[in-house]
């Protein structure tokens, strides 16, 4: 069995609230840090584990704190980023739902190291439950002195709230989701200035994951050391893995990093295979917005080595024939699956998603969508093909914010890695319609007009 | 882009106003503008949309100018603009949940309800409409409702009937 650093006490009943939370240890590192460190020494043991961030650069968070400016008599903040909303990508509310007091105690701890009085966590508003469970856990946590003026008599105050977002993916970037949580359109930054410097009321601002300032936690309990030597490479820790698709067991693991990717996905401790008997066709590691890979790429590298679940070996062979950690938002896809409609699918979502600040994706993403769309529903032509991945060149590094990259890399790497079947639909467009799928909310009016000549 | 559709005078009630002034102390003084986002979604909660007078009144409480609650309001797809359906089931129509039959499950509830995307049953309990990843996709297909935001996880078509049947009921 893997260690389990965040879920350990997972089926342990009614883990949500205080009590039973602090009766399994918890709050430990928030005594261990506020009464026996100083804030720099808990920003040293975070560095000395090696922790990268878990939302989807996978920056390390150590580096990151101690580029927070320190000006006197400048408020600083700690901002949680909960937007999740990646497609493929649901740990966070897993672990905001059954844990929430592992939050609000990587919360606090996080807080203090950044010399943060106010913090605030924001929450994708349609998370309203999970909202409403982190609220209940803070006044939980406030009531046993965990929180508030002086906690646990060590001079230290610190106020903590919840912030509902109000439906957009974008506000998953970091700056974006600062002009949100100011009450604003969630229009990202440009940079520089980074957060660090002029984040929240244009203070000095730290921007971490759920799944980072949860693994604060461990890290301060056991020491940075400790930490740093489960994993492989530069790859340290634990990482939670939301598994979807076509999987016999989806659901939230949390893994050693470092785990084959192959026995992540049939072995019976984690996935436990493909769904119904059928083989593996695809898979995207780190949420919709990685590149894709065919099966063989998926378990295996290049030269032939296991693939591995891990920062380095997930991108390994550079987009040719790898793809990124991310978010940790595991995809597997089927034989049954149509790669074309799949990417038009993602496609729709980064259009639906644009900010529509830059032209390059405002323009580009609706130009990728539309051009799928006739290619999934028989309309396309062969050159449309080249198009799209001169389109996805051409957004790609060319915008204020990574959405623009997220947009292209699924479209430019389903192409590179599945054209023959991008061809199949354009030379056999009504044997393509012919799928298991839905068809009357997208396709019913042009369905009637395909027709078999060029 | 704000169509007016209805100007009916507009009433908040004690509650909400009271909820509203303790959101805003949440972020340091002349910050309140920070307030918007949630002050939106409890006027949402309380009206069921949010027509131009709610807004309206709710830039005269934070203190700032009425566009700058229009164009948040329009720019998240969580703010209704338009009066729905009592009842408005959000069906997450993004990649994972379309791999285990999402795209199925909007046509049968297109045809359970009689009505498309975003149109509103004729007894005004119902609207429903296809949203991007609600972030439970190993538990797709997902919907669900608001103002609580219930979720619905592992649909098929007879749960979406059972689901529409129980809410008929209410």
């Amino acid at each position: 069995m893997a260690r389990k650093l965040l879920l350990e006490h997972i089926n342990v009943p009614d883990i949500h609230t205080f009590d039973v939370y602090r009766q399994k240890g918890g709050y430990r590192a928030v005594e261990k840090a506020l009464k026996t460190l100083t804030p720099d020494e808990v920003v040293e043991e975070v560095k000395k584990s090696g922790l990268r961030g878990r939302g989807g650069a996978g920056f390390p968070t150590g580096m990151k704190w101690s580029f927070l400016a320190k000006p006197e008599g400048v408020a600083r903040y700690l901002v949680c980023n909960a937007d999740e909303s990646e497609p493929g990508t649901f740990k966070d509310r897993y672990l905001m739902t059954h844990i929430p007091h592992a939050l609000i105690e990587g919360m606090i701890v996080s807080s203090f190291a950044l010399g943060a009085h106010t913090s605030y966590i924001y929450v994708r508003g349609e998370m309203m439950p999970q909202i409403r469970i982190l609220e209940k856990a803070i006044a939980e946590a406030k009531n046993a002195g965990f929180l508030g003026k002086n906690i646990l008599g060590t001079g230290y105050d610190l106020e903590l709230y919840v912030q509902p977002g109000g439906g957009a993916y974008i506000c998953g970037e970091e700056t974006a989701l600062l002009e949100s949580l100011e009450g604003k359109r969630g229009n990202p930054r440009i940079k520089p200035p980074f957060p660090a410097i002029a984040g929240l009321y244009g203070c000095p601002t730290v921007v971490n994951n759920v799944e980072s300032i949860a693994a604060t936690v461990p890290i301060i309990n056991d020491g940075g050391d400790e930490y740093a030597k489960i994993g492989i490479g530069r790859s340290t820790g634990t990482k939670l893995i939301s598994a979807s698709g076509n999987l016999v067991r989806p659901g939230v693991y949390e893994i050693e990093l470092g785990l084959p990717v192959e026995e992540f996905i049939y072995s019976d401790e984690w996935c436990g295979g493909i769904a119904n008997g059928k083989r593996l066709k695809a898979t995207v590691a780190g949420g919709s917005s990685v590149p894709i890979l065919p099966a063989n790429l998926s378990l295996k590298l290049a030269n032939g080595d296991p693939r591995l679940m891990s920062y380095e070996s997930l991108s390994e062979g550079g987009f040719a024939t790898g793809s990124m950690m991310g978010s940790g938002g595991f995809i597997a896809f089927d034989e049954d699956q149509c790669i074309v409609r799949n990417t038009w699918n993602f496609s729709r979502f980064y259009h639906h998603e644009s900010c529509g600040q830059c032209s390059p994706c405002r323009e580009g993403t609706g130009w990728m969508e539309k051009v799928l769309h006739r290619l999934e529903f028989g309309h396309g032509k062969m050159s449309d093909i080249d198009l799209l991945v001169d389109v996805s060149k051409k957004i790609e590094g060319n915008t204020i914010c990574p959405l623009g990259d997220a947009a292209a890399w699924p479209v430019a790497s389903a192409i590179r890695h599945f054209r023959d079947e991008f061809e199949w639909h354009v030379n056999e467009p009504v044997k393509s319609l012919d799928t298991n799928y839905g068809l009357a909310n997208y396709a019913e009016p042009i369905a009637k007009t395909v027709s078999t000549e060029n | 882009m704000l169509k007016v559709e209805e100007q009916q005078p507009v009433q908040f009630s004690a509650a909400l106003i009271e909820k509203s002034e303790e959101i805003v102390k949440r972020y340091p003084e002349g910050k309140q503008k920070s307030a918007l986002l949630p002050i939106l979604h409890e006027v949402q909660a309380e009206l069921g949309w949010l027509s131009p007078n709610a807004m309206d009144k709710v830039a005269e409480f934070l203190s700032i100018e009425p566009i700058e609650v229009y164009e948040v309001a329009s720019f998240y797809s969580m703010y209704f603009l338009k009066p729905q359906g009592k009842y408005v089931l959000e069906v997450c129509r993004t990649g994972p949940c379309c791999l285990v039959g999402a795209e199925k499950l909007m046509d049968h509830l297109q045809k359970s309800l009689g009505v498309k995307e975003n149109e509103v049953t004729p007894d005004g309990l119902f609207s429903w409409r296809g949203v991007e990843c609600l972030a439970a996709c190993g538990y797709g297909p997902v919907l669900q409702i608001g103002p609580e935001y219930t979720f619905y996880e592992n649909l098929n078509e007879q749960k979406v009937d059972d689901l529409i049947q129980d809410l008929r009921k209410k």
